[in-house]
């Protein structure tokens, strides 16, 4: 087990370092001049000048990538062009509100995912059954924008339950700060629920036909002690694999969700950042992101071994 | 014999059709019950009803008595309460009858727990005597142990302590043994008789071997189309069958193709060029490092083998499970390298061969496998299907001589021309490994290799199969190498043969002479343990005999 983990964590860092050097070549090497980039073709010599000089364009790449990569070890990430406040605290704000958004959709939408793929497939072929594909066949099919812009109609323009959009921040207390993100959450939750509902309802039939449920059966076991003893727990581990896929597109969907619910987040930073061709916080932005992408990869395969022993060993 | 299981007068539907019709048999006591039959009779399907767990929308008639009450009648939470407690049963597939993310300490004790009121603790106390009571704790297995971690013998044995964990009135072992080899089906069955006179329970044992039930059953049953066609003391009604479909069965049984003896298979062949050479082969495969610092050594899997077949003959390859058997067969296909030693078809290695050379060689070679269906290209008419290896004939034959190819070598198996336009689901096993022959012989070859091509099928489509075998030999001088775990397959078809362990070749020579006096240790256990019709009715009647008298 531990063999397998410490495996599974060089691996990661690997590809970190991979990540940051393609993202480093894509953004400062290929197109030329990052300076001219930024500030666009009617820019100054002299405020070109500067900015090159503020960058360390004048340095050879592997330097200015060896000190990139270290500012992730020191905290210092250079500063950005456009707000002139140093990256590290324009993502530190940020994050405190995109991660716990990204973490409260994936619970969500696991917490909803499970038990309805285990109620529909305990149901198969029943009405209930059905009507669940039915309703996770539209989940698939709608936006989660056009879900946020229901949400917000009906939540918060109708109900006045929650606010419609803005982040008080985690200082106005636990509470409203979960109020605002609850909306979004489930924005982003729904889609991905419905694919992984769909995933848990196939993988738990497949379980249910296997050689050991009949025997477990044959040892005076309920159908119902069954399928939650036995047949769960085989039926997450292709679970857990999509369950890995999706914390990437929650990742990625937050970047229009921030913006449909007003949320200071990652997702509108790296917006605004990319409009602006503030690069600084553009790489710096998307390697953090890929490094939680990675971090989240790494505990899905450290779950694998704690639900199948057969990868224990590996 | 007053038994305290009986099924009377049972009836099964699944959606209307009907599968079992008017089944009744009784057990007693310490007593094993064979039921025979071929698949699809309805002896598993008798098995399920007992337990009542027969597939969705199957509907079940007539009276399942336990102790005089009557399984059919009783709720599903009752039947609950008797699976595993008073019914224990043992399945076919050790390797997926159990659950691979739970050990199999907690899969053994879940019945104790459930039926016993046992505390965990007491459990695992009783599970481990339950694992020394199958023989598991000699081979250290101990109840933490994944299934995984086990070989398919061990994994059986598994099932056979969860079956008996509570000690059950009947235990159902439905072919508990045809997945395994000979030398431990010889053991499990052991095992099993060992318990059930031990624990005096009673036993349904089910089986599409006659030789298996003829060695443990006191009476059977003979099964075909879900009706029982005759029943008896085991001795007693093997000696005098009375139902044809029973005496066609046996025939089939002890079927041995008739061959016949022609120029080809005569000692003069051994003056002829061989078809195949073999010298010194090794196949070894890579194991993952144990540690950072040390590589692991390779497996062995084919050492050092040599042999040569001729034109015509029939050689035998036998040897179990993880022998290396079938990596020899796929290093002789060319579809490996070897690691060592060489391969020479019509003097060419067939791995390294190209072009025209290599079109010569694989036209020469061809292959049956054991499970045709899945060789085959679903949605592949058998018209290409058998067609695909005429491939290495391109440029020499033109579409309309292909075609009468394929014609001739489908009609020369006992199919027809129509049948080119069929896909492979619309015929059964036994046609479909006429197909697969049929596409062997398309290219007209000189050797065919056959590997286990008969273990999938029932013994009266496999006594066709062998006579198909026999007769193309005789037709076409085709040499084969018959590769099987089934020493009576390879006693039927053969006229030498190689007994293979552990990557080596053991023991080589006429194939009567190899298994009615066999000389190497292994080849002497293999022979042992396999079972024989004759030998065990001739036992069987001693016991009987002893009983009445």
């Amino acid at each position: 087990m531990l063999v397998h983990a410490a495996k599974r964590f060089a691996g990661l860092f690997a590809t970190l370092i991979v990540a940051t050097a393609v993202v480093f070549l894509v953004l400062e090497v290929v197109p030329g001049d990052p300076a001219q980039v930024m500030l666009g073709i009617n820019a100054q010599d002299d405020t070109l000048a500067a900015l090159r000089d503020q960058l360390g364009l004048d340095r050879p790449a592997w330097e200015r990538y060896a000190s990139w990569v270290a500012g992730f070890a020191t905290g210092d990430l250079g500063t950005s062009y456009t707000y002139s406040v140093p990256v590290a605290d324009l993502v530190a704000a940020r994050i405190t509100v995109s991660l716990p958004l990204a973490l409260l959709a994936l619970a969500l939408s696991t917490a909803i995912a499970i038990p309805v793929g285990v109620y529909a497939a305990s149901k198969r072929g029943g009405w209930q059954d059905g009507g669940i594909m039915a309703l996770t066949q539209v989940g698939i099919a709608v936006p989660n924008f056009w879900f946020a812009m229901l949400l917000v109609f009906v939540f918060a323009v109708t109900l006045r339950l929650v606010p419609s959009g803005g982040f008080p921040g985690w200082e106005a207390g636990l509470w409203p700060a979960l109020k605002a993100l609850l909306l979004p959450a489930i924005a982003l939750a729904l889609p991905q629920a419905a694919i992984l509902a769909r995933v848990m309802r196939s993988s738990l039939i497949d379980a249910l036909h296997e050689d050991y449920v009949r025997t477990a059966r044959a040892k005076g076991l309920t159908r119902r002690a069954v399928l939650w003893k036995h047949a769960v727990r085989n039926a997450l581990i292709p679970v857990l694999t999509i369950l890995g896929l999706q914390f990437s597109f929650l990742i990625a969907g937050t970047i229009i969700i921030e913006n449909v619910f007003y949320l200071p987040g990652l997702g509108r930073l790296i917006f605004q950042a990319i409009t602006q061709r503030d690069l600084i916080v553009v790489k710096s932005v998307i390697v953090l992101l890929v490094a939680c992408v990675i971090l989240v990869t790494f505990l899905v395969d450290l779950a694998y071994a704690l639900v199948d022993p057969r990868l224990r060993r590996r | 014999m007053s038994g305290f299981f009986a099924v009377e007068g049972l009836d099964v539907d699944i959606h209307g059709k009907p599968i079992l019709e008017g089944v009744s048999l009784e057990i007693g006591r310490g007593e094993i019950f064979g039921l025979v039959g071929e698949s699809g009779s309805g002896k598993s399907m008798t098995a399920l009803a007992a337990m009542q767990l027969l597939p969705h929308g199957a509907e079940a008639r007539g009276r399942i008595l336990l102790d005089g009450a009557d399984v059919l009648s009783v709720s599903e939470a009752a039947m609950c309460r008797l699976r595993g407690r008073r019914i224990g049963m043992v399945f076919q597939e050790p390797m997926t009858a159990l659950n691979p993310v739970k050990t199999i300490g907690q899969q053994i004790a879940e019945g104790l727990v459930l039926h016993m009121r046992m505390t965990r603790a007491q459990a695992m106390e009783r599970v481990r005597a339950l694992l020394d009571r199958v023989g598991l704790a000699r081979a250290r297995v101990t109840p933490e142990r994944f299934p995984h971690q086990l070989s398919g013998g061990q994994r059986q044995r598994v099932v056979i302590a969860m079956a008996i964990a509570c000690q059950p009135d009947l235990l159902i072992a439905d072919e508990p043994t045809t997945a395994l080899d000979v030398t431990i089906q010889a053991q499990i069955l052991a095992l099993i008789r060992e318990i059930v006179e031990a624990e005096k329970m009673g036993c349904l044992l089910i089986s599409h071997d006659l030789a298996v039930v003829a060695e443990m059953a006191d009476r059977v049953s003979i099964m075909k189309n879900g009706e029982i066609v005759e029943s008896g003391r085991t001795a007693a009604l093997f000696a005098n069958l009375s139902h044809p479909y029973s005496k066609a069965l046996m025939a089939a049984s002890n079927h041995v193709p008739k061959r016949a003896k022609g120029p080809a298979h005569s000692p003069a062949n051994h003056g002829l060029q061989p078809i195949l050479s073999v010298r010194e082969l090794v196949r070894a495969y890579p194991q993952p490092r144990a540690s950072l610092f040390a590589k692991s050594p390779p497996v062995v899997a084919v050492n050092r083998v040599s042999f040569d077949i001729r034109p015509g003959q029939s050689v035998g390859l036998v040897g179990e499970s993880g022998c290396g058997k079938s990596t020899l067969a796929r290093a002789l296909l060319g579809l490996e390298a070897p690691n060592g030693g060489a391969i020479s078809v019509l003097g060419q290695d067939p791995h390294s061969a190209r072009g025209a050379t290599r079109e010569v060689v694989h036209r020469a070679v061809q292959v049956v496998f054991q499970d045709p269906y899945g060789s085959f290209n679903p949605r592949h008419r058998i018209g290409r299907v058998v067609a695909e290896p005429l491939y290495l004939l391109r440029g020499e034959i033109d579409a309309r001589e292909a075609r009468e190819r394929v014609a001739a070598a489908l009609t020369e198996v006992g199919l027809t021309e129509a049948d080119m336009a069929k896909y492979p689901h619309e015929f059964s096993g036994g046609q479909r490994q006429r197909i697969a022959i049929a596409r062997a012989l398309v290219t007209r070859p000189k050797l065919i290799i056959a590997d286990e091509p008969v273990s999938a099928l029932d013994v009266s489509i496999r006594a066709q199969i062998l006579d198909l075998f026999a007769d193309l030999r005789a037709r076409h001088g085709l040499a084969y190498l018959f590769i099987s775990h089934d020493l009576s397959v390879v006693r039927a078809i053969t006229d030498d043969v190689m007994v293979m362990n552990g990557g080596r070749i053991v023991e080589r020579g006429r194939t009567a002479r190899v298994f009615d006096h066999p000389r190497h240790p292994y080849t002497r256990l293999l022979v042992a343990a396999a079972p024989r019709l004759e030998e065990a009715l001739a036992a069987r009647q001693r016991i009987e005999e002893a009983g009445t008298g």
